[in-house]
């Protein structure tokens, strides 16, 4: 069984490592400055030409690009390449402005799905592999990316997508499945479902598992572990530089490895922006240096992480970080998905016409997540009418699930019953316990 | 002729009739009809009150609170009293959306109604025609 998908480049020596992502940056940065003229306005704003970054050292000078920036530009203002060049694009959840769509030329789809192969490879996969893969398909990177690097590796794929779980137990046993991908919370679930059914992790073929998009502690993964009969792989990866295979598990299950031929990885101080040594706690920043469709520079992730160099005993000599350690910002992952209280906001601002007092309660029962608004009536929200509150509920519902692709459960609450402190309104409570 | 009600929004909780209730009883306001819709979480209280205004300052701060204009009607207080109520409103084509009895009473042989329906004008002289009395906001404070 071949160890890795990429001998070369995943335990490539650190010095050819740096001359690779040194020739790749400086090739990149010509063609953000050339293409992609908000970004060029940004160098020139800092002083920057494309001639000042002569490699890797010189990354530090380049200005950074936050979730704002993507807002700004939407839907395709940071695009790099005419739109004919791709030929597909990912969204992450999100109102219209606030969503990112990235786009993808076949060869960035090459490279993602290259990176995915190396994250099913680390987890032992190999084309005799059943994939059984219920991430969600669609605009969600989760399902299709990794089902690009299935048909890589040349695994048997099946594009079950989430849900139905009893079903999916069903293909399982039916076909064989060797290694499950979905969001760890869903696997959980799953193997819960496999107990209900009277079935042990005996009864069907599972050996792996690749779980990512949504946190999840090393509980979890033993209780996942023992559930499924498999073992259980972490993957990382975010819509703004591609979708699952940023970083991946190897057997060592201590931390994940950075595809870093094509993502070069900093943690920075996020209140100062300066760059921190490795094995320090900040923010993660990725840059992307092959990405020709939507190839960002210095993109701040806002997930808090540890980078370390030390020697893995996979062989691998890719960077790893650790798993995220939390947030910069005040993004919420709930059910795999991201969402931020903003979105919320514009929801509740839309069905009121004002912004009532809530309050978002984020719980995990068991081992799926459960989500809650609270939302404080105030005069002239309801007019006597059981019926109308219902309705108001209903409609709050199907509103959040519209823009978060998820469900949440409304709560109506009287005036000042959510606390405040100091006046402040406390708008979220997350009760998990993750880190 | 109609009477003022108010709807207060409650969650289900334990000492939230006792704090509202409470709050009305500190500011001297009779309650003359009450009633509680509930759901798993959360419920209406609708009052008839003495004195209206009063309970709306009281409450204002402590509770959401919508106005609506009700009937309240006296029925006779025997068999088929309220079958006939009913018979007259379903003939002016009027729809009851809940109703709910009153503690004031002008006399020992008649019954007090509070209705919610769907058209309070259309009610209003259906049910004079029929010979039924209705009570006013002056009633509420005075009987």
């Amino acid at each position: 069984m071949a160890r890795y998908w990429n001998e070369e480049i995943e335990t490539m020596d650190r010095e050819s490592m740096k001359a690779l992502q040194s020739e790749r940056l400086v090739k990149q940065v010509r063609h953000v400055y050339d293409h992609v003229p908000y970004y060029k306005k940004l160098m020139d704003d800092n002083g920057v030409t494309p001639d000042d970054i002569k490699g890797i050292d010189d990354l530090h000078k380049l200005p950074f690009l936050s979730k704002a920036d993507l807002r700004d530009n939407y839907p395709d203002g940071l695009l790099a390449v005419p739109k004919s060049e791709c030929v597909r694009i990912h969204a992450t959840s999100g109102t219209t402005g606030k969503r990112c769509i990235a786009f993808y030329t076949q060869k960035d789809l090459d490279i993602w799905e290259n990176c995915v192969a190396r994250a099913i490879t680390a987890a032992g996969g190999t084309k005799d592999d059943v994939m059984h893969i219920a991430y969600g398909y669609g605009l969600f990177t989760g399902g299709l990316g990794v089902h690009g690097g299935s048909h890589k590796v040349g695994c048997l794929t099946i594009p079950v997508s989430s849900g139905n779980t009893e079903r999916q137990i069903q293909f399982m046993q039916d076909l064989g499945s060797t290694i499950l991908c979905c969001t760890p919370s869903y696997a959980a679930y799953i193997g819960e479902t496999l107990e209900e059914m009277g079935l042990t992790p005996d009864d069907i073929q599972l050996k792996a598992g690749i779980f990512g998009a949504e946190p999840w502690t090393e509980e979890m993964r033993q209780q996942i572990e023992k559930s499924l009969g498999i073992k259980a792989y972490d993957i990382y990866g975010l819509t703004e530089t591609s979708g699952p295979g940023v970083a991946f598990e190897c057997e060592c299950q201590k931390g994940m490895h950075i595809n870093e031929d094509n993502f070069i990885a900093e943690i920075i101080n996020p209140d100062t922006g300066e760059v921190l040594p490795d094995g320090e706690k900040g923010e993660l920043v990725f840059t992307s240096i092959t990405k020709e469709a939507f190839p960002l520079l210095r993109y701040r992730t806002r997930d808090i992480c540890i980078l370390t160099r030390e020697k893995c005993a996979c062989g691998r000599t890719l960077v790893k970080m650790c798993k995220p350690m939390g947030r910069s910002d005040d993004m919420l992952i709930i059910k795999g998905v991201n969402v931020f209280p903003s979105q919320i906001e514009t929801v509740l601002l839309k069905d009121f016409g004002a912004t009532p007092n809530y309050q978002i309660v984020v719980d995990r029962v068991g081992n799926a997540d459960t989500f809650e608004i609270k939302v404080e009536l105030s005069d002239g929200m309801f007019d006597d009418t059981i019926r109308s509150i219902e309705q108001l509920e209903k409609k709050l519902s199907g509103d959040i699930v519209q823009i978060l692709g998820i469900k949440a459960k409304i709560s109506l609450v009287e005036p000042k019953s959510i606390p405040r402190s100091e006046g402040k309104a406390v708008r979220v409570i997350d009760k998990r316990k993750l880190v | 002729m109609t009477v003022k009600q108010l709807s207060v929004f409650a969650q289900n909780k334990p000492g939230r009739l006792s704090a509202l209730t409470g709050i009305l009883a500190e500011n001297g306001v009779n309650i003359r009809a009450i009633s509680v819709a509930d759901t798993s979480d959360f419920g209406i209280l609708r009052i008839i009150v003495s004195d209206i205004d009063k309970a709306k300052e009281a409450l204002k701060d402590s509770a959401v609170v919508s106005q609506t204009k009700v009937l309240a009607v006296i029925a006779e207080d025997k068999p088929g009293g309220m079958a006939r109520m009913m018979e007259t409103l379903y003939k002016a084509n009027i729809s009851v959306e809940y109703m709910y009895s009153a503690f004031l009473n002008p006399s020992e042989s008649t019954a007090c109604l509070i209705l919610r329906v769907d058209n309070n004008e259309g009610a209003v002289a259906a049910l004079t025609e029929g010979g039924f009395k209705l009570l006013s906001q002056e009633d509420m404070a005075n009987i």
